[in-house]
């Protein structure tokens, strides 16, 4: 880490001072200070976080990873989370609605973390990618787009990752509806065909009673 | 190596490299496009090993997952169970009411194992690396080493490959009787072996000049794929969980961080394949290290650490308890020879975990394929993957 090159800089964004100051300035501070629409929260366990409009986040991102007392120059962790059986929830209202993004970044030169959220709705599950400031973006959204279902515009190469490419559903979110088989393999349960949902094979018969238990 | 589809467009021929090729290292599939022997673009083909861990952690109890982390790096299983048991005694340990408090000889044993298993796992890295590139007799030896290893945790917990042995709270049980000369035994002798490998392989100038300047990735570039452990050390970031952000009792031992320096001299370069090759065979020797001071630190089994009886002992008092962790969430990450391994695990207050998202070191490390395996030969893609030690469980989980 002893190279540091200079990043070209968005003019959206405040030019980073040059000088690290000799007390480096709170992350989150520095963040409420610089983006307005930006809140800080705890969660129930107390751990500190900001919550991020979708819209804003690439700026942000890019915001802690080029300033120079926050230095976010690695993204630790990229996780969703669906909050639909998060207890109490109510939807539209939050931490009670809908698909959440974790971005647990940290700072390789300041050896500190800082935690981003971003909330968006489910039926219109969208988040700008962040490949443009952590290559490493591209492989965690990937797997969210997956196994969420989020979609993150600008991403260069936005397929499944986990599951096959013809899987229906997204199977993290909490109302995902377990397949009834897949490629003209039915699944079975206590001696009976599953004979609904996305994958049940119009081929096969269904077996007239529990007891039948005929071979698929 | 398959040749599935004759061509694509143009000059470019499509391979399918996987996924039951020796040297991708498990059930990796890589899609390369090549013009001749030059390689233009690699795309990884993943999820053949997708067993949905994280699905079923939201099915189990907190301590009934444990198992599963075994399967999401079968390599070093003892530190996967570290990893996750850590981060959920983290998770209790936002809430000073409900903290677990593990026993000093069960935080002892705890690295003890993990890094007996981190040997095993470098051992594994370096000799599949150089058996991918034709150096067949250096895998056995590391083989060799690792059943001594095996042998151990055998005698520990029943089981040579998936061990469910570190738990939350601890370790299931004690070592048993003369475990710590075993251990002592297996560090002189390994010693004496790595002397012995170093000269057949690490200090071979052929193998030397065969990775030198292959795969070389700079320290930026490192951070920004998101490298963890080896292969970013390998890039010259002397950053370690184990001393960044101390777990277990690695705060009391004194061990060394190696990183890359351009081992392979002229030829090669900072960040490249052999440099992060070295910097494994030197973290088996950290770990040699740390093993004698546990040794010589770990305290005598106390009155808690006996074995009781199961149905009237405490733990019997230990098994009614169930498991209820604060609401709330946690991002907890420890060191484990395939680098960082993070959990995030959020809890809704029940039993039963909300949610359980595991960051693996192999999931990042493919990532950065496609960016570095351009314009490389076909069989430099072999020394990539074998130096950046991909293990394809962790990948899909």
């Amino acid at each position: 880490m002893s190279t540091e090159e200079p990043r070209a800089v968005d003019p959206a964004t405040p030019r980073p001072r040059d000088v690290a100051t000799a007390v480096p300035v709170d992350p989150a501070t520095a963040v409420l200070e610089r983006f307005a629409s930006v809140t800080a929260h705890v969660t129930d366990n107390r751990q500190p976080y900001l919550l991020v409009p979708a819209a804003l986040i690439v700026d942000v991102t890019r915001f802690v990873r080029d300033h120079v007392d926050i230095r976010a120059d690695a993204l630790m962790s990229l996780s969703g989370l669906d909050l639909l059986k998060w207890p109490g929830a109510k939807k539209g209202e939050f931490p009670f609605s809908d698909l959440v993004m974790t971005y647990h970044l940290f700072s390789y030169r300041h050896a500190r973390r800082l935690t981003l959220k971003v909330q968006v709705p489910r039926t219109a599950a969208s988040v700008p990618t962040v490949t443009a400031i952590w290559p490493v973006a591209g492989q965690f959204e990937r797997e969210i787009f997956d196994l969420y279902g989020v979609d993150f515009p600008g991403h260069p190469d936005l397929r499944r990752i986990m599951m096959p490419d013809d899987w229906v559903g997204h199977p993290l979110r909490k109302d995902y509806a377990y397949p009834t088989g897949y490629g003209g393999v039915v699944l079975k349960r206590d001696g009976q065909h599953f004979d609904d949902g996305p994958y049940a094979d119009p081929a096969l018969p269904k077996p007239a009673k529990p007891a039948a238990g005929g071979a698929a | 190596m398959t040749l599935e589809a004759v061509t694509t467009s143009g000059d470019l021929m499509r391979l399918s490299m996987g996924p039951q090729h020796p040297s991708t290292h498990g059930v990796l599939r890589l899609i390369v496009d090549t013009d001749g022997e030059v390689v233009s673009r690699v795309q990884p083909d993943l999820g053949f090993l997708h067993r949905s861990i994280e699905k079923i952690g939201e099915c189990v109890d907190w301590v009934q997952f444990v198992p599963y982390t075994d399967r999401v790096d079968y390599v070093c299983a003892m530190n996967s169970n570290h990893a996750y048991c850590t981060a959920v005694e983290a998770l209790f340990g936002t809430d000073p009411a409900c903290a677990v408090k593990v026993p000093l000889r069960g935080e002892y044993i705890r690295v003890l194992v993990a890094e007996l298993n981190r040997i095993s796992s470098h051992l594994v890295a370096v000799g599949a690396m150089s058996m991918d590139l034709g150096a067949y007799t250096p895998f056995l030896h590391g083989i060799a080493q690792r059943e001594t290893v095996n042998d151990i945790f055998e005698k520990t917990c029943g089981a040579r490959l998936t061990y469910n042995y570190v738990t939350v709270g601890g370790v299931t049980h004690d070592l048993y009787v003369g475990a710590e000369d075993d251990i002592a035994r297996f560090c002189t002798e390994l010693e004496r072996e790595m002397l012995r490998f170093n000269r057949l392989i690490t200090t071979n100038t052929i193998f030397r000049d065969r990775c030198a300047g292959v795969g070389t990735i700079s320290a930026e570039e490192a951070i920004g794929w998101g490298l963890v452990g080896p292969s970013l050390r390998g890039s010259g970031v002397a950053f370690d969980v184990r001393k960044a952000e101390p777990y277990g009792v690695y705060d009391r031992l004194t061990f060394d961080v190696p990183v890359g320096d351009n081992f392979a001299g002229s030829r090669g370069a900072k960040g490249d394949s052999y440099d992060r090759f070295v910097v494994r065979v030197l973290e088996i020797l950290e770990s040699i290290r740390i093993l004698r001071q546990c040794l010589k630190d770990m305290p005598k089994p106390g009155p808690q650490d006996k074995p009781a009886d199961p149905d009237t002992g405490w733990q019997a008092e230990v098994k009614k308890v169930i498991l209820r962790p604060p609401k709330g969430e946690i991002y907890h990450r420890v060191e484990n020879p395939r680098g960082e391994t993070g959990y995030h695990l959020v809890s809704d207050g029940t039993k039963i975990p909300y949610r359980i998202k595991i960051r693996t070191g192999s999931f990042t490390g493919v990532g950065i394929f496609e960016h570095l395996m351009r314009g490389i030969m076909i069989a430099d893609i072999v020394t990539i993957i074998g130096s950046l030690d991909i293990v394809v469980p962790e990948i899909d989980r």
